[in-house]
């Protein structure tokens, strides 16, 4: 299976066809080709997982038996893949490539699985179409197709009876299509194509209800923020491409890059420009401001797009081109570079702004922003394994956050948490708890999932790096920790807790009439008039909507022991358990650069702990008993200033709509109006003008003058022609007899004389 | 037969042949025109024999191969005649004539 896993992005995209070309013929069945390929595929998935496992294996089995016979069968015991770090150094002579790497406790290579096939060739260089197929690959292919399952099946509640329900299962396998082809791209330009597949699907499914402004100008903004990046994506691509001998193979590039083959400044430049694709695909200050707005398309793509898989693409081709980083950017020497730089600030600028939010899907969005800066901000520290395993545990409890979210929407026909929600946990019971559960993940209480990725990559940036390792960035991260505990404590009062504030009749109301639904909400809602029995008050949403929920929490809950650390207090646990997620995912081959593993610190793990808590302590004072200066916004003027600056956003928007784009609207507009309307017009007038004089004049002479004289003369020729020849054919046979005869006769003649 | 015979016989032909040139460009009666045409072919048939027997005699020659073109010759002319004369009918049959200069319906 593993050879043959290219079959799995082809599923859905099978499933995109069908469901165009026949999923109206179904009859509000549309979802059953995406259900079924995107099941497929989750299986599909689990079945190279569990392969790549014994790939693994195998290859770790092969390299210890290489080492034992390399020292004659002696010291039997064999080396323990991890751990026993300390041994490693009496085990210099063994064979294995890295075997002076003191630090690497793994030191056997996992080659990738890939093929390729040539699409096309041009100028010598061939241009090839293929898989690539390693740890992290294999990872986000379950990932992936995990949560397109369950949204899948999510949304057969959550978007029935819509208008549009048979496209918006086909974009959603589409989406899920390019998403996996992006995961198995073979070369940086498969890369880009498929990176551009995700955000048409993301496009054309954050304005899935267009007829709305906001939703239409929302997937326009996303579209086009993600253009600015894209720029970055292309030049950085051509700069690896030529720099790296004209090739596009991601392996090969990692490696030349990882030999030193390529300049340091090359791989700088290229880094940098990866970057500004990284912060528009995932969210980075200062490109993030489309994802809050990508909010506006239903809430399942949300779920899916904007929080576990699209988002992270930027996450993941970082990991992909990690040679390239981690080179140019000499991550593993330096104390500050721009990946952190940039992962720093979306950390605390995003987890700022989810304070001030009463849209309890933007809270959510500028978690996941902040969220996507963790990760950024690992890969800047060096900590590749906790940047990937954070990205696997967000995924599952951000969705999580996301569709519970939908169900509450789904319930009260609002994202507004402030007027419409309040008092839910009575009515929600079973949404609350999945709710609670994913938001304690996600602040990283132990031992649930967000927990172990949060503080490896704590422990990451406070051990790895040069001189100084990266402290500023343990702060940077500490700091988010406590606000996300924070805003997430927030975002449940407001939802959960209190008195319920929406208008009661007002819902029955809506209930019963589909066209006041529209209307009433600016947002989601509208477009998914959910005529139902009507109600007084919202209800608990259906077991499609709680399934894919209990999946996801459970999960939240458990997930984070895929990777439990291997020292201190969890030293007493056996090698096959802890660091399962590092062991089979992270790649080990030549173009993976040698990287550092933190260790697990328990001064870490415990101060985050006990910031968390204090985020939560402080939030619960704020929000729950009132306690704190309540007002202060309206009194102090600081307070005010910091208030007004985090709801405009940190006038990002102010900036690129009236500023960027709005000076290129007014006077450059009016400029280029005055060019053309003086300018340009007035060649495109002379030449018309020009035009038609010289054509009149081509017309009277040559037209007039010697073309028709010659067409006249060929037909009088013809005619005169005729009438001669025509004295020819009397139609009497004997006159042509004579003809022929004469004609032989002279021909005869001149033969005779001739020969 | 030497040369010397193999002349007259060609005079023979060659007369025989103007004959019957003159007949098919000449006359006028459709049927006089197609009796000119056999003149031509039998002048054919008479160089035929003479030729036949002139290399009948010389090294290498076969005996019968000119006789054998002649009734070739004399098998296709009675089917041309057949078909000859059924035109010249049908034509008596419409026009109550057959005068060539009559048939001018091709004129140009």
């Amino acid at each position: 299976m593993l050879e043959n896993a290219w079959i799995i992005p082809l599923l859905p995209a099978a499933s995109f066809l069908l469901t165009l070309f026949f999923g109206k013929r179904l009859k509000g069945g549309a979802h059953w080709f995406g259900i079924a390929a995107v099941g497929t595929a989750f299986v599909l998935a689990l079945v190279v997982n569990v392969q790549w496992f014994q790939h693994v294996d195998e290859a770790e089995h092969e390299a210890k038996s290489a080492e034992v016979n390399s020292e004659e069968g002696g010291e039997a015991p064999v080396e323990g893949e991890e751990g026993l770090g300390a041994l490693d150094g009496e085990s210099a002579a063994a064979p294995a490539l890295r075997a002076e790497e003191g630090e690497k406790a793994e030191e056997f290579e996992v080659e990738p699985i890939t093929r390729s096939w040539t699409w096309w060739q041009s100028g010598g260089v061939e241009f090839k179409a293929g898989m690539l197929l390693d740890g992290m690959g294999v990872m986000m292919l379950f990932v992936v197709t995990l949560i397109s399952l369950l949204v899948h099946i999510y949304s057969t509640d959550y978007v029935k009876d819509d208008r549009r329900y048979t496209h918006y299962y086909a974009f959603l396998s589409l989406f899920t299509a390019s998403m996996l082809g992006l995961i198995m791209a073979e070369n940086t330009l498969q890369l880009i194509v498929m990176w551009e597949l995700v955000g048409v699907c993301s496009f054309v499914l954050i304005g899935h209800w267009w007829e709305e402004k906001p939703n239409s100008d929302a997937a326009l903004k996303a579209f086009l923020t993600n253009r600015v990046g894209d720029v970055g994506l292309l030049v950085g691509v051509i700069v690896l491409f030529f720099t790296a001998g004209q090739t596009f193979n991601i392996v090969e590039i990692n490696t030349l890059a990882n030999e030193g083959a390529i300049s340091q400044t090359a791989l700088l430049v290229a880094s940098l420009c990866l970057l500004a694709a990284v912060m528009s695909k995932s969210g980075q200050f200062i490109l993030h401001t489309w994802l809050p707005d990508a909010m506006a398309g239903p809430t399942p793509v949300s779920a899916l797009i904007h929080a576990a898989t699209m988002v992270v693409a930027g996450v993941f081709m970082v990991g992909r081109m990690y040679g390239v980083f981690f080179n140019g950017l000499n991550i593993g020497t330096s104390s500050v570079n721009a990946l952190a730089v940039v992962g720093g600030i979306t950390v605390l600028g995003g987890a700022g702004l989810a304070f001030v939010q009463d849209d309890i899907k933007k809270v959510l969005a500028y978690s996941t922003v902040s969220q996507l800066g963790y990760m950024v901000m690992a890969l800047g520290v060096g900590a590749w394994t906790a940047a990937f395993f954070h990205l696997f545990t967000h995924a599952l409890f951000k969705a999580g956050l996301f569709l519970g979210s939908g169900s509450v929407a789904h319930a009260v026909h609002s994202f507004d948490m402030k007027k419409d929600m309040g008092g839910m946990k009575k009515f929600m019971p079973k949404t609350y708890v999945t709710f609670l559960i994913c938001s304690v993940a996600l602040a990283g209480m132990f031992p649930f999932a967000g927990f172990f990725s949060k503080d490896e990559i704590l422990a990451g940036a406070g051990q790895l790096g040069g001189e100084g390792n990266y402290t500023a960035f343990v702060v940077v991260g500490t700091l988010g920790a406590l606000m996300t505990a924070a805003y997430m404590t927030r975002c449940i009062y407001l939802t959960f807790f209190g008195e319920y504030r929406g208008d009661l009749s007002h819902h029955a109301h809506d209930h019963g009439d589909a066209e006041a639904a529209e209307t009433s909400d600016e947002l989601d809602h509208a477009a998914a008039p959910h005529v139902d029995v009507p109600h007084a008050v919202p209800h608990e949403s259906g077991p499609r909507i709680l399934v894919p929920l209990y999946i996801l929490s459970g999960l939240a809950v458990i997930a984070g022991l895929a990777n439990l650390p291997k020292n201190g207090i969890f030293s007493f646990l056996p090698e096959s358990l802890t660091l399962r997620f590092e062991h089979y995912y992270e790649p080990k081959a030549l173009y993976f650069p040698i990287i550092e593993h933190p260790e697990f610190s328990l001064a870490t793990a415990v101060t985050s702990l006990v910031i968390v808590t204090v985020g939560w302590a402080l939030a619960y004072a704020w929000y729950f008993k009132g306690l704190g200066p309540h007002g202060i916004t309206q009194r102090n003027k600081l307070a005010r200033a910091g208030h007004t600056l985090l709801v405009n956003k940190y006038y990002f928007d102010v900036l690129y709509t009236d500023v960027i784009a709005g000076s290129v609207k007014g006077p450059i507009a009016r400029a280029a109006n005055w060019f053309n309307q003086n300018v340009l017009d007035g060649i495109v007038n002379g030449a018309g003008i020009g035009a038609r004089k010289s054509g009149e004049w081509v017309y009277r002479n040559i037209d007039q003058g010697i073309v028709d004289t010659i067409v006249n003369g060929s037909g009088a020729t013809a005619e005169g022609t005729g009438e001669v020849f025509r004295q020819v054919q009397t139609g009497k046979v004997q006159q042509y007899g004579v003809l022929l005869f004469a004609a032989t006769a002279v021909l005869a003649g001149i033969f005779i004389i001739v020969i | 037969m030497d040369a010397l015979y193999l002349n007259q016989f060609l005079f023979l032909g060659a007369i025989l042949f103007c004959i019957g040139v003159y007949g098919v460009l000449a006359k006028r009666n459709a049927v006089i025109v197609l009796m000119s045409v056999e003149l031509i072919l039998n002048a054919v048939n008479i160089n035929f024999v003479a030729f036949g027997a002139f290399w009948s005699g010389q090294p290498g020659g076969s005996p019968i191969s000119g006789t054998v073109f002649a009734l070739f010759v004399i098998a296709v002319a009675a089917a041309e005649v057949g078909v000859g004369l059924a035109i010249v009918l049908l034509i008596h049959r419409n026009r109550k004539s057959v005068d060539l200069d009559d048939v001018d319906l091709m004129k140009g």
